[in-house]
């Protein structure tokens, strides 16, 4: 390799830096935290950030299963379904030295449930914590509530002293114009401790010396450099020239060009995330009826649009194989998941035409697609490969890609007849799905349902599977449903989202489906 | 036509055309560019703006090599879509034009027209027009770009969304365009407005705008030509600019901007076809504008002679 | 001249109401910042209330006063996205952006100048068209590609440049500065040459159009007569009469250096200005885009202002110069 003189000092003082620093991990995603306040934002790479600092009760491990963390056991109180008692880890200390106990607990999940926190939607379900020993809580739920603990891994425990000297104590209200000192300050009982953080720049943690789980985990790294990198061309040129250890999301068209340069690897694994293009199924298109009539409120157009979206090409091609085609709106890993549910009907465009004509419309309709075109995995490439899917069985598809900012409130006001959609399930249940995607919307459920689907049986056994503690009963509910579901297409699914994260070859690591790396797990040989 | 030819042939300007290898050279590519643009459905062997005539198999077949899944050839390849490379940067290249040249026309008539305004009415409107430019170069143009997407999108029914774009980019990249036009005609403006003739003219009745109209733009002919010319290259950029910020022409629609911002996600990963030809086909376009645009600044200005 | 003071000062607070009330009036268009502040776990309820918590459905103008007052009092408010005050943040991010500024703008200077002196007197040269033609090839390729190229060939072929970030930094006084580290003076080189090609490429236009001009002008042919070294006529006579134009030019594009910062600093992630307010764009942070269109027209605004004095002070004749360029 040619070199001159100047630019090889500066590359020795480099890799003399890297030297000195053998287990330091040099981490880059397109994201940054928003907040170190860890309820004031509900979003993946802010809590992702917060939990090499902070840890909840009970977490996912990288390989799907709950896992104690600052809760050693949990059960439901023998004598109240409607009760959870929560026994804690001893003997965990805080960044600033101070001891772990109930007092906090019950601190952080009310502070996690106050008016301006952003977590509060996930744990609506509970109605008290209350300490019932230095080591225990008990959280009361209103109604049984079979899945609390899943809920719990994203409620990260602040130390009380510490937040009420820090005058932290409510969640910072950015709409309000408040700046905590949360925001910028951490004091948590987790594996690494803040050194310094330039918001869009670089975070730097060390490992913390009286981390409870020293011997637990395995703890490579003695400090983390966090910078996020947006552009994704950058970002895998920062891999490729040594400059990073390891990066989250590769774009796919990268995956075999890191995997075939030296020293670097990537690991694949499904994600928790299905993509999908939603419907309107109402009696009125936004963009004006065809001849009178919404032709996606007829079953048959919709069942012939399923027919034609040809998922194994988009996943070949589109996707490079880094795909999981879907018959359903449900990642792989959620409660109420089979096989029979995930198929999907073969491309048939013969089949799809002459539904279309049945159904009254042979020779097509026009309609526009909606499409982010920065927020999913090619999500624009997808939208124009189904658009021309779409022209193949005559329907004249248009598409409309926008960034995030513009498309997200235009599928909130519904502004929209068929738009993509991604959806991941941090309950890993399918009560998360149905209550958002599926229920009619109203004020406080099916916020997510742009497509105007309603359907009052439905709705009623929506509510019914939340307070359900039979979990036989339950999960035959689920399935009942999601027959239902998938009948009336008021969504198409297209396929579920694969993660692939590059790292250095010396580098063991298993692919989280929630794409929330964690540190303290990660192993080098 | 032949005549007219012929006199700029062998006129002054003519004579030094002739003598400039590079403006023949620019013309030329110019010229061809430009003309396989327009007749691009003509020469292009495929419609890739025809959604449904694509085959999604055929995505990333390298130039000259059967496509690993239908074993389709084509001559340079095509990109994720399995669109023909070539078609693509034809019906792109004609994108790009259609909106830097309506984008600069929209420029030239905005600044020329508020420009003479400013340097015929003085004073307060002068120095109102003049502000309003400093406000105009302040807004980078994605911010605009995206202001009148915004607008039209409360305006414009959703159908027509798509073919929208191309509309706003040509109204967003004319509206950071129109400054230097403005500034040309107005200096001029100003010293011919105290001439004689235009005094005249007030005198004996006409209306001295009218006047002046055909006697100043006349004068700036020139000066605007060169900034045309160059605003054209401008303009072609910027549209691609704006493409890597997600608010170019629509990638069912590709200008040559979307063409790079999409094919840029292909360097790494060896398709570089997708990159370059569509990249090397802007350059040569923007470069051959630009040097045209260099050789006229020279050519037509008088104090060089 | 105090009459002219004051006449431009009151336009320019003028131009800052203006630049500010368009800003308000675009943001609502711009996409809904609810969307990104709220979870994905939020209710058609909870958007309801976090809008009318921000004042979103109150009409443009009631929102832009409020701005214009707590922006009076110096409080820009708090970052949506970061839940920081504007200023701070601003604060925090100017010196990546000035430095990189100041080193393209330098670089732009010298490099232009330098060429453009070399064309100008080796006017009919095969060598000085051979610089004009490629250095076209700066300005007619859009930025990003041209960053993505840098980055390609001297990061990833070569690695002998880094791609992306300001490398160590050191805090002086409050001014996080990349100038005194190693590899914060190695990182600035990729980014600098981007953001800086195409005002060289304008720079060299100039000096060398203006070199030309003033080398036809009857002193210097009197120069050469009275037999005075071509070298000395080119560098000491000529040279120096060009460079009024040329820093005046430079001045006004030193604004839109910076202002238009925001595509090398994406490519780059370099941590200034510009990489926030393209954040911000994608985010709907509304508090940060209004600071930063405020601050950017003040810069422009200045620039134009100082200029238009200088040109005062030297020669009130030249107003209708000035008003020619």
């Amino acid at each position: 390799m040619k070199r001159n003189l100047f630019l090889s000092t500066a590359l020795a003082v480099l890799s003399m830096g890297a030297a000195a620093h053998a287990e330091t991990l040099r981490w880059a995603l397109a994201g940054d935290a928003l907040t170190l306040d860890p309820h004031a934002q509900n979003e993946g790479v802010t809590i992702m950030l917060q939990s090499q600092m902070m840890e909840p009760l009970v977490s996912r491990a990288p390989t799907g299963e709950l896992e104690p963390t600052l809760a050693t056991e949990w059960a439901v109180k023998a004598d109240d379904p409607t009760v959870w008692v929560f026994k804690l880890r001893e003997g965990v200390t805080f960044h600033d030295g101070a001891t772990f106990d109930s007092e906090d607990v019950v601190f952080s999940m009310d502070r996690a449930r106050s008016e301006a926190s952003q977590m509060k939607g996930i744990i609506t379900s509970i109605a008290e914590v209350r300490a019932t020993g230095p080591y225990e809580v008990e959280i009361v739920t209103n109604g049984p509530n079979p899945i609390l603990p899943a809920a719990l891994t994203s409620i990260m425990m602040l130390d009380k002293g510490w937040t009420e000297a820090n005058n932290a104590v409510t969640v910072q209200n950015v709409a309000a114009g408040e700046v905590t000192f949360s925001s910028t300050n951490v004091n948590g009982t987790g594996p690494y401790t803040l050194v310094s953080r330039e918001a869009d720049s670089r975070t730097v943690m060390r490992a913390f010396d009286n981390y409870w789980g020293k011997d637990t985990f395995p703890l490579a790294y003695s400090e983390i450099i966090f910078t996020p990198i947006q552009n994704a061309s950058t970002r895998v040129a920062a891999l490729l020239s040594g400059e990073l250890d390891f990066i989250q999301d590769v774009p796919v068209q990268d995956i075999d060009r890191v995997k075939g340069t030296a020293g670097l690897k990537v690991e694949s694994s499904s994600e928790n995330r299905s993509v999908f293009f939603g419907l309107n199924v109402s009696d009125t298109l936004v963009a004006g009826n065809i001849d009178g009539k919404n032709p996606l409120a007829d079953l048959k157009v919709r069942q012939a649009i399923n027919m034609t979206i040809n998922r194994d090409a988009i996943r070949d091609v589109v996707m490079r194989g880094q795909s999981v085609p879907a018959g359903i709106i449900m990642p792989p890993f959620v409660n109420g998941w089979t096989e029979e549910l995930n198929a999907y009907p073969a491309p048939d465009n013969d089949a799809a035409k002459a539904l279309l004509a049945e159904a009254g419309y042979p020779n097509g309709f026009p309609i526009t697609v909606d499409c982010p075109n920065d927020r999913y995995i090619n999500d624009e490439a997808i939208c124009q490969a189904a658009v021309g899917m779409l022209g193949q069985i005559g329907i004249q598809a248009r598409l409309n890609a926008t960034s995030k900012a513009l498309f997200f409130p235009q599928v909130n006001a519904m502004e929209t007849d068929f738009y993509m959609l991604g959806w991941g399930v941090p309950s890993y249940d399918s009560e998360y799905i149905f209550n958002f995607l599926y229920h009619t919307r109203d004020e406080s459920f099916g916020s997510w349902n742009s497509t105007r689907y309603s359907n009052p049986e439905l709705d009623a056994q929506i509510k019914a599977i939340a307070a359900e503690v039979d979990l036989a009963k339950r999960d035959a509910m689920i399935a009942e449903m999601w027959a239902t579901a998938k009948n009336d297409l008021a969504y198409i699914p297209v396929h579920h989202q694969m993660l692939n994260w590059a790292m250095k070859d010396g580098l063991t690591v298993t692919v989280d489906p929630d794409n929330q790396a964690r540190v303290k797990y990660f192993a080098l040989n | 036509m032949i005549r007219q030819f012929s006199a700029f042939w062998q006129s002054d300007f003519g004579w030094k055309f002739r003598h400039s290898p590079t403006a023949i050279l620019s013309a030329l590519v110019t010229l061809i560019l430009v003309g396989a643009a327009i007749f691009a459905p003509l020469i292009a062997p495929y419609n890739p703006f025809d959604s449904s005539s694509l085959n999604l198999m055929n995505g990333f077949s390298a130039p000259m090599a059967p496509n690993a899944f239908t074993g389709e050839v084509f001559l340079l390849g095509t990109d994720d879509q399995g669109r023909d490379v070539f078609s693509t940067i034809l019906y792109g290249m004609r994108v790009s034009l259609f909106v830097g040249v309506l984008a600069v026309l929209f420029g030239l008539v905005l600044g020329v027209t508020l420009g003479l305004i400013a340097g015929y009415a003085g004073g307060r409107v002068d120095g109102f027009i003049m502000r309003v430019a400093d406000i105009q170069l302040t807004f980078p143009a994605i911010l605009v770009a995206m202001l009148i997407f915004g607008i039209a999108k409360g305006i414009i029914a959703p159908q027509y969304r798509d073919q929208m774009a191309i509309w706003v980019l040509i109204i967003a990249i004319g509206l950071s365009d129109w400054v230097p036009f403005a500034r040309v005609v107005r200096g001029a403006t100003m010293v011919e407005k105290n001439r004689d003739y235009v005094q005249a003219a007030r005198l004996i009745g006409r209306k001295p705008v009218a006047i002046m109209v055909l006697h100043i733009l006349p004068n700036v002919l020139n000066p605007i030509l060169v900034i045309a010319t160059i605003s054209l290259a401008l303009a072609i950029i910027a549209e691609a600019t704006l493409s890597f910020l997600g608010v170019g022409a629509p990638p069912t629609q590709p200008s040559l901007g979307t063409l790079i911002r999409i094919g840029q996600t292909f360097l790494f990963s060896g398709e570089w076809w997708i990159l370059l030809f569509p990249a090397a086909t802007l350059l040569a376009l923007a470069l051959a504008v630009n040097s045209l645009g260099d050789w006229l600044r020279d050519a037509l200005n008088p104090r060089l002679k | 001249m105090l009459a002219f003071l004051i006449r431009r000062l009151i336009q320019s607070v003028v131009v800052l109401l203006v630049v500010g009330a368009v800003s308000f009036g675009m943001f609502r268009f711009i996409g809904d910042p609810v969307n990104n502040m709220l979870g994905q776990e939020r209710t058609q309820a909870d958007i309801a209330e976090l809008r009318d918590r921000l004042g979103l459905d109150r009409s443009v103008l009631v929102q832009y006063a409020v701005f214009l007052r707590n922006a009076a009092q110096g409080d820009f408010g708090v970052s949506y996205r970061q839940g920081r005050p504007v200023a701070d943040i601003i604060a925090e991010r100017a010196p990546a952006t000035l430095e990189l500024a100041a080193v393209s703008g330098v670089m732009a200077l010298v490099f232009g100048i330098g060429l453009g002196v070399i064309t100008a007197i080796k006017r009919n040269s095969w060598a000085s068209s051979a610089i004009m033609t490629i250095s076209l090839v700066g300005v007619s390729l859009p930025t990003f590609l041209i960053g993505i190229l840098l980055i390609y060939v001297f990061s990833v072929q070569l690695e002998w440049l880094p791609s992306f970030g300001r490398g160590e930094t050191v805090l002086v006084g409050g001014w996080s500065t990349g100038f005194l580290t190693q590899s914060g003076l190695v990182a600035l080189i990729l980014p600098a040459i981007t953001l800086g090609l195409y005002q060289m490429t304008l720079i060299m236009r100039i000096v060398r159009s203006e070199m030309l001009e003033v080398l036809r002008q009857d002193y210097i042919r009197f120069a050469r007569a009275r037999g005075l070294r071509e070298r000395s006529i080119n560098f000491r006579h000529a040279l120096k009469n060009t460079l009024v134009p040329v820093i005046t030019v430079t001045g006004l594009q030193m604004g839109s250096i910076i202002a238009f910062s925001i595509i090398t600093e994406t490519v780059f992630q370099w941590p200034g200005m510009g990489l926030l307010f393209i954040n911000a764009v994608q985010f709907v942070d509304i508090p940060v885009m209004a600071a930063y269109l405020m601050l950017i027209s003040v810069l422009f605004v200045s620039i134009n202002l100082v200029v238009d004095l200088l040109y005062f002070a030297i020669d009130p004749r030249l107003r209708i110069e000035r008003a020619k360029a």
